[in-house]
């Protein structure tokens, strides 16, 4: 990998990219970002860091609004993640202009995927360091749920680490475990401070995407410090 | 030959047409005459198709210069090809009528063609779109185009009920053309109509001779 790895335009001798792995490591080291599709709609739930006591809190937000229907949480480098962000709008928008209706989650995913893509082809730029998760619902298609990473590929996700059970559930009941499962992954020991940022989209908000009203989350919170201990065993990885 | 700006402001551009859609129980039935003619007198055309296909499932009828109209059909029709695949889906009718729309509005200073949208989707069932000169889109259950169109608002407004059956509809149509068609001296030919369900599409072709035949014929 000594010379290799200059460059996002050079292939390794055994055909990996170097910079592009190396902009997954930017994710692997970013708090955890999850997202799970449920019965009736889509949860997700951020680990959100905090490096100053001078920020006010909810700043620095790490899910995006792309459209009314889609939500974005993201991992990585948060500049990256944000102009991706309005790669990811102006996408939707200019959908909607010309289609006359809602883009759909897989075309917008594959479209912001076709461009993260691009920037791993050029010496001249670098790739984007973070991956995201877009969630949507719709009363016909039901709850969507795609993931891109910085080699530009879009997979469907239906949960994204979660157990089978969750499927079945509502966005109710799954808003408490999201905001478990963070309270879980989150090291006490190497990052001290941290906010649980939550949002959902789905039948419960009549298909808009708008982060969880203050008694939702607070509710969710006290039952994610009840239940860290007792259930910290079941959980595999993060994202 | 000079743009036709005056008159279009002030006459509105009419054209030696009369096309029709409306939505019934299921689907919906879109119709055209089969004349094109030149300054009203010749005849260029007895039996032009103005019902063009431009997905599996959706119809557009064409208004204004045909020249224009087919000009914008054909690079509409190859847009929702394209649209259609990546989406891995039929395509919506509004997004068809908003493809139409598009390049209508955006090249308004040029063309002169108005279009009646019209088909079925997964997601809205029947549906029909007016896309006017300007590139104004609105969805209405029936609506009529056309130069021809002017004899028959009364009888439409009259006769037109929601959620008909498909022989209902498809009578109330071919009646509707064949009225237009007895008045109007640059609308004429045959009726073309089209029945659009989510099974399938249909096509009905009526001659000259064989069209409902009113209290002064």
């Amino acid at each position: 990998s000594a010379s290799y790895d200059l460059s996002a335009s050079t292939f390794s001798p055994d055909g990996r990219v170097f910079q592009v792995e190396y902009a997954m490591k930017a994710v692997e080291n970013s708090s955890t970002a999850i997202a799970i599709r449920c019965k009736d709609g889509v949860v997700f739930g951020v680990e959100k860091l905090v490096l100053s006591k001078l920020y006010e809190q909810g700043s620095n937000k790490r899910i995006f609004n792309i459209d009314r229907h889609v939500g974005m949480a993201v991992a990585g480098l948060l500049a990256d993640a944000r102009s991706l962000s309005e790669v990811a709008r102006e996408e939707a928008s200019s959908f909607r202009s010309n289609y006359g209706h809602d883009i759909p989650l897989k075309h917008l995913s594959d479209r912001v995927a076709m461009y993260v893509h691009a920037y791993t082809l050029y010496s001249a730029v670098r790739p984007f360091g973070c991956s995201f998760i877009l969630g949507s619902y719709d009363k016909d298609d039901g709850p969507q749920l795609y993931m891109v990473d910085p080699s530009g590929i879009s997979h469907v996700s239906t949960h994204t680490h979660a157990r089978t059970h969750m499927k079945e559930m509502t966005c109710r009941e799954i808003v408490k475990e999201v905001a478990k499962i963070i309270y879980i992954v989150h090291d006490e020991v190497k990052d001290k401070a941290f906010e649980l940022e939550l949002s959902w989209v789905g039948e419960v908000t009549n298909g808009r995407h708008e982060l969880v009203p203050k008694d939702v989350r607070e509710e969710a919170e006290k039952y994610a410090k009840t239940r860290e201990q007792a259930d910290s065993m079941f959980i595999v990885g993060s994202i | 030959m000079e743009k036709r700006c005056t008159d279009s402001q002030v006459k509105g551009v009419s054209t030696g047409t009369t096309i029709l859609a409306a939505t019934f129980d299921g689907g919906v039935v879109i119709g055209s005459d089969s004349r094109a003619s030149i300054g009203g007198e010749y005849v260029s055309s007895k039996t032009i198709n103005k019902v063009i296909q431009v997905h599996d499932r959706i119809f557009s009828c064409m208004a204004g210069s045909l020249a224009d109209a087919q000009a914008v059909t054909k690079a509409a029709k190859f847009h929702l090809s394209f649209h259609s695949v990546q989406m891995e889906t039929p395509p919506l009718v509004i997004a068809a009528a908003s493809v139409l729309k598009e390049l209508c509005y955006k090249n308004k200073d040029e063309l002169q063609a108005g279009f009646i949208t019209a088909g079925w989707d997964r997601k809205k069932g029947p549906q029909v779109y007016v896309v006017s000169l300007g590139g104004m889109l609105i969805s209405q259950p029936v609506t009529i185009g056309g130069s021809g169109s002017t004899y028959i608002y009364g009888y439409v407004d009259a006769k037109y009920k929601p959620n008909m059956s498909k022989e209902e509809c498809l009578q109330f149509a071919t009646n509707a053309l064949a009225l237009a068609m007895g008045r109007d001296n640059v609308s004429g030919g045959v009726a073309h109509l089209v029945v659009v369900t989510e099974t399938g599409v249909e096509h009905v072709v009526v001659p000259g001779d064989k069209l409902p035949k009113f209290h002064n014929e």
